[in-house]
């Protein structure tokens, strides 16, 4: 039931492995949100990437922000929505608004 | 996320116990939980838990994000019946695992139940391999004692979220009596919803599936609200 469960184990894998891993968390919606609350996106330091946290529309932004949380294991908390210039650019056109959080796992 | 806490959050899920990662705002410090009593979030952890959702709450001044980790609800039942092949598709599409127990092999047919995990088996035989659960809802259909006793008892040796047998006040009576005798209590006995399914006034086995899955739904959704 969880959203986007075994992603959890692909970040603990990628972690084992030694590759620098970033977890990514949906954690407020408002609106029509394309993803749930709890729906992970896990992105590894190349830039490879499991999951999602809105169906495609910021997952590019998503990316590129975890290669810095990765890089100086700050977490950070990101958000699209309509009104923010960069992520209606970046294509959360469904009106809604979304809160990521992204930490490093290590 | 420390990658200890991930490795202990996903032992926990592939066992199927419930966790909660607690993290605080914006900082990310982060703890798991698995047993909620005494956390200072008890209450919000509590709630998480039985909604299986997951959220932001705010407390003692500070915000946190509960990442609710909840198996994945199943069902079992005894009786490979017609009111199990109204139920078993429709506890499906509600999102329950659902397996179906009856030695009869006349009735436990993959022509009667396609695509459903049937188990022609003795319940003594096959619900250790099922493990019953706390995540784990199981009706007793069969009306043969023979069977549905047994699988009653284990249910609730494993603290079943929801255990329903079907059948009438007098036969639940004697039921009971069966069921003492074979060591359950009578806290445990109280558990067991009988006459099986909400008072919807059901005829049909279809309609008796619906009020069965609408009770173990409110069973699993609002544990708090006991039937009297």
């Amino acid at each position: 039931m969880t959203p986007g469960a075994d992603l959890l184990s692909i970040a603990e894998e990628w972690a084992r492995a030694g590759r620098g891993v970033a977890l990514a968390t949906v954690v407020e919606t408002w609106g029509s949100a394309p993803r749930p609350v709890g729906s992970h996106l896990v992105i590894d330091g190349d830039g490879r990437f499991e999951g999602s946290v809105s169906g495609g529309c910021v997952e590019g932004a998503v990316v590129a922000e975890a290669a810095e949380v990765i890089a100086d294991g700050a977490p950070r908390m990101l958000e699209f929505g309509v009104a923010d210039e960069t992520a209606w650019r970046v294509g959360l056109s469904c009106g809604g608004r979304i809160r990521v959080f992204v930490e490093k796992v290590a | 996320m420390r990658l200890e806490l991930l490795a202990e959050l996903n032992a926990a899920r592939a066992s199927r116990r419930a966790a909660v990662v607690v993290t605080e705002l914006p900082g990310g410090a982060q703890r798991l939980v698995r047993d909620p009593a005494g956390d200072p979030l008890e209450a919000e952890i509590r709630a998480a838990l039985r909604s299986g959702r997951s959220g932001v709450v705010e407390a003692h001044g500070a915000r946190w994000f509960l990442t609710a980790h909840v198996p994945a609800p199943r069902m079992v039942v005894t009786g490979a019946v017609h009111i199990s092949q109204a139920l078993a598709p429709m506890a499906a599409a509600v999102g329950f695992a659902v397996a179906i127990v009856d030695p009869r092999t006349a009735f436990a047919t993959s022509e009667r139940f396609p695509g459903v995990d049937l188990r022609a088996e003795w319940p003594d035989v096959v619900l250790p391999g099922l493990a019953l659960d706390p995540f784990t809802a199981f009706a007793a259909l069969t009306h043969d004692p023979k069977i549905d006793d047994p699988a009653l008892k284990a249910a609730l040796d494993a603290g079943c979220f929801y255990v329903g047998a079907l059948g009438s006040r007098k036969t639940h009576a004697a039921r009971r009596d069966r069921l003492a005798a074979a060591g359950a209590s009578e806290e445990a006995l109280d558990r067991v919803r009988a006459p099986i399914g909400l008072s919807i006034g059901a005829a049909s086995p279809a309609e008796i599936a619906v009020a069965i899955l609408a009770e173990v739904v409110a069973a699993l959704r609002r544990p708090e609200e006991r039937r009297a």
